[in-house]
């Protein structure tokens, strides 16, 4: 080192930054954001725009259990985390395997709306620009639950093997900000899709 | 005291066998090294996309000329323009980012260093996958074809019927996967800079580049991430038999231009803004001055970040939308032009009065200055809709983003190179190659790039394989090859004196530009871990405040 640093550090001097994992983390919603906003704006354009049938109107039920579902996870999670902060590991371990229970419960619920719609009523991603833009915007979605429910299981069975504990919170904690945006984003989809676009 | 026989491998890497070396850098995660292979990759690439540029100059060099078939020029541009953007730009600019912002907040490495070499390797792969399109395009029998769509690849021209095989295939794959490495890179710079800046730097005193690469991170966030969602519509549409910009069965082939533009006027911002901050580093260095209005600087930065993500259908004015449109996209268009006067005059200002040294840096800044100014100006021009609709898709528009892609981001980039290559090497490079370089360089790009306004004033429309003799366009395009010799003799010398430097150039020490960011407070290369001690600022510029003692800057900045 020629010069070294410019002045030692004054331990007096509150210095305090932002956590990484929380900032990361945020990007990341933003990223995703803009990408789920490109697939929104394509489902609103082409809504009546097919040119045959299926349409929305025909074959959409609106999915309201498993609107609930997923939206109750939320609440779980963060049960779950507050639990861990207070050290409690086995309320822990209950609400986080709900939330995963949950998702799972939506994931399944998807996979059957699916094939009602593939073997009952015909309608595939090639149909019309019905089937193409819904089956990407939901499947999109869908392949966001699963790599969230991905991610939870891992935590589910470190904790199973008692290797969560509650310095681990502030990590959990940045999992569960991207289960959130998971269920804000199935807000707009569910408003987009079954709402505005029925 | 006995010898024992460790393999101690941090004292002098040269001794080492090669294989060993290579093995760290493929394996690195530390942000100098990652950002030096960036850099080299995108050297690589640009040589790669100046032969394609060259091939393109040979056959327009005269008329009903038939150097290469009209099949080979279309996927020349395309090759080109995907390669130099994506390839040669973005690299470049997170190359210098990567290495350079850890230093000037004082950090020991990025935030996420393994995602940094995550996403190096990403871009690195989709580079790889690009160009192996010329043999695999076509299945590696018959004629191997590379991408023939155009960088911005219009609907429906890349629908399965159109672009039968797999070259659109190689270039929409290697676009979504070096889209994402440059997501996790911008993810990455943002929490870098929020989170690791060392103690007392405070954001009002944090060095203009980290502020310039914030802001270009957060471009890249925003203006990436809609790209990879398009592209991931037409995989959905070429594999998968989806409709999103097939117009046979309602599909929008205007949505594409939409969704590619949301992304591809940002982009521009995301690689000129570096070009801002290369050139806020070095004016006030070599003027021997602060910048003047810091904070006018930083301003101006992030309302360019937001009037850029509003202003892409200025690309579409040819396309026919309604007059609402164009008049929203000609006004926030101009707009644009504010806050970028804004920040020529500071480094007008800058310079003003200031004991300027005219070392290799200092000279491709002016002429960064000059030529961003004209590319400005034409930019300007070709807001306005009535002479968009003139002079778009001709060769003037061709001129103009060259103008600001070569003439202001690739000199900017050239002075980065020679003002941080001491500190990247430990030595100093060759003033005399440089000059000649410069020279080269910038007789090349006048020559190339002023002649080719006028052709496209006089109606030569861009992406033609060849015209007919008589139309006063021939001369104009000799011109315009003649300088190319120019340029790639430039770069040449340019690649000789960064080899023959890195041999044999004088040693340069921590600080051969007498600078005052933190990057030059220690060793040039720096250690792994940056700083032994991490630093603490009070000020602006802290190594003045080192050298300095009877006289520091924190006695004026106030708050700051």
């Amino acid at each position: 080192m020629s010069t070294g640093a410019v002045t030692a550090r004054d331990p007096a001097v509150e210095w305090v930054l932002p956590s990484r994992g929380r900032v990361g983390m945020v990007g990341l919603i933003v990223a995703e954001s803009a990408i789920f906003t490109i697939f929104v704006v394509a489902y609103l354009f082409y809504v009546g725009k097919s040119r045959t049938g299926p349409l929305p109107g025909d074959v959409l039920h609106v999915p309201v259990v498993l609107t609930i579902c997923l939206l109750s996870s939320s609440v779980t999670i963060h049960r779950a985390v507050t639990a861990l902060l207070r050290s409690r590991t086995s309320a822990f371990v209950l609400w986080w395997a709900a939330t995963i229970g949950l998702g799972a419960v939506f994931l399944l619920g998807t996979a059957r709306e699916w094939q009602h719609l593939i073997y009952d009523e015909g309608l595939t991603i090639r149909t019309n620009l019905f089937g193409t833009t819904y089956y990407s915007l939901v499947g999109l979605h869908a392949f966001h639950v699963t790599l969230g429910l991905l991610g939870l299981a891992l935590v589910l069975l470190l904790a199973l093997g008692r290797r969560v504990r509650r310095e681990h919170s502030e990590r959990l904690e940045v999992l569960s900000m991207y289960w959130h945006f998971v269920d804000a984003v199935w807000v707009v989809v569910f408003t987009v899709v079954y709402v505005i676009g029925r | 005291m006995s010898t024992t026989p460790i393999a101690w491998t941090g004292s002098d890497p040269a001794q080492r066998p090669l294989v060993e070396r290579l093995h760290e850098w493929v394996t690195t995660v530390d942000h100098k090294r990652l950002g030096v292979l960036y850099i080299v990759f995108a050297l690589i690439c640009l040589v790669i996309g100046g032969i394609e540029a060259a091939i393109m100059r040979i056959q327009l060099i005269a008329p009903s000329n038939d150097f290469v078939s009209p099949q080979v020029f279309n996927r020349m541009f395309t090759m080109h323009g995907t390669t130099m953007i994506f390839f040669v730009a973005m690299p470049l600019v997170f190359g210098f980012a990567n290495y350079l912002v850890p230093l000037m907040i004082g950090a020991r490495d990025m935030a996420f260093p393994r995602l940094n070499a995550f996403s190096f390797w990403l871009t690195a792969f989709g580079g790889l996958l690009l160009h192996f399109s010329f043999l695999g395009g076509s299945g590696l029998y018959g004629a191997g074809t590379a991408p023939d769509v155009g960088w911005f690849a219009y609907a429906p021209l890349t629908a399965k019927t159109f672009s039968p095989g797999h070259s659109t295939d190689y270039w929409t794959l290697s676009l979504l996967v070096s889209g994402f490495g440059s997501i996790g890179t911008a993810i990455n710079l943002v929490t870098t800079i929020v989170c690791m800046r060392c103690p007392g730097m405070t954001l009002g005193r944090m060095p203009l580049f980290a502020w310039l690469s914030l802001t270009m991170a957060g471009l890249v966030i925003l203006a990436v991430s809609p790209l990879s969602a398009a592209q991931i519509m037409l995989l959905v549409d070429r594999y998968l038999g989806g409709h999103f910009f097939d117009t046979q069965a309602g599909g929008s082939a205007v949505l594409w231009m939409h969704f590619f533009w949301v992304f591809g006027h940002p982009e521009v911002y995301v690689l000129v803004i570096p070009a801002f901050a290369y050139a806020s580093e070095i004016i006030p260095v070599f003027s021997r001055k602060l910048i003047f209005g810091y904070a006018v600087m930083v301003a101006a930065t992030v309302c360019i970040g937001f009037i850029s993500m509003s202003v892409w259908a200025h690309h579409m004015f040819t396309v026919g939308m309604s007059p609402a449109a164009n008049g929203f996209f000609v006004l926030s268009t101009m707009a644009i032009a504010v806050p970028t006067g804004i920040k020529i005059f500071n480094w007008l200002a800058t310079m003003w009065g200031g004991k300027i040294q005219f070392r290799t840096p200092m000279l491709f800044c002016i002429a960064f200055l000059f030529q961003f100014l004209i590319g400005g100006l034409t930019g300007v021009m070709l807001a306005s809709a009535p002479l968009d609709w003139q002079l778009g898709s001709s060769y003037f528009l061709v001129a103009h983003f060259h103008y600001v892609i070569v003439g202001a981001i690739l000199f900017a980039a050239f002075a980065a190179f020679y003002y941080w290559f001491p500190k990247f090497s430990g030595r100093m490079c060759s003033e005399a190659l440089g000059r000649l370089h410069f020279w080269l360089f910038l007789i090349g790009f006048h020559l190339t790039f002023d002649c080719m306004h006028v052709p496209g004033i006089l109606g030569m429309p861009r992406r033609i394989y060849t015209y007919e003799p008589g139309r006063g366009w021939d001369t104009w395009n000799l011109l315009v090859t003649i300088g190319v010799v120019f340029q790639a003799l430039g770069t040449l010398v340019f690649v000789a004196n960064l080899v023959w430097s890195y041999l044999k150039g004088d040693a340069a020490g921590s600080d051969p530009w007498d600078a005052w960011t933190l990057e030059w407070s220690t060793d040039s290369p720096p250690p792994a871990y940056n700083f032994a001690v991490l630093p603490v600022v009070r000020s602006r510029r802290p190594l003045w405040d080192l050298k300095h003692p009877e006289d520091p800057d924190w006695k004026y900045e106030g708050e700051g």
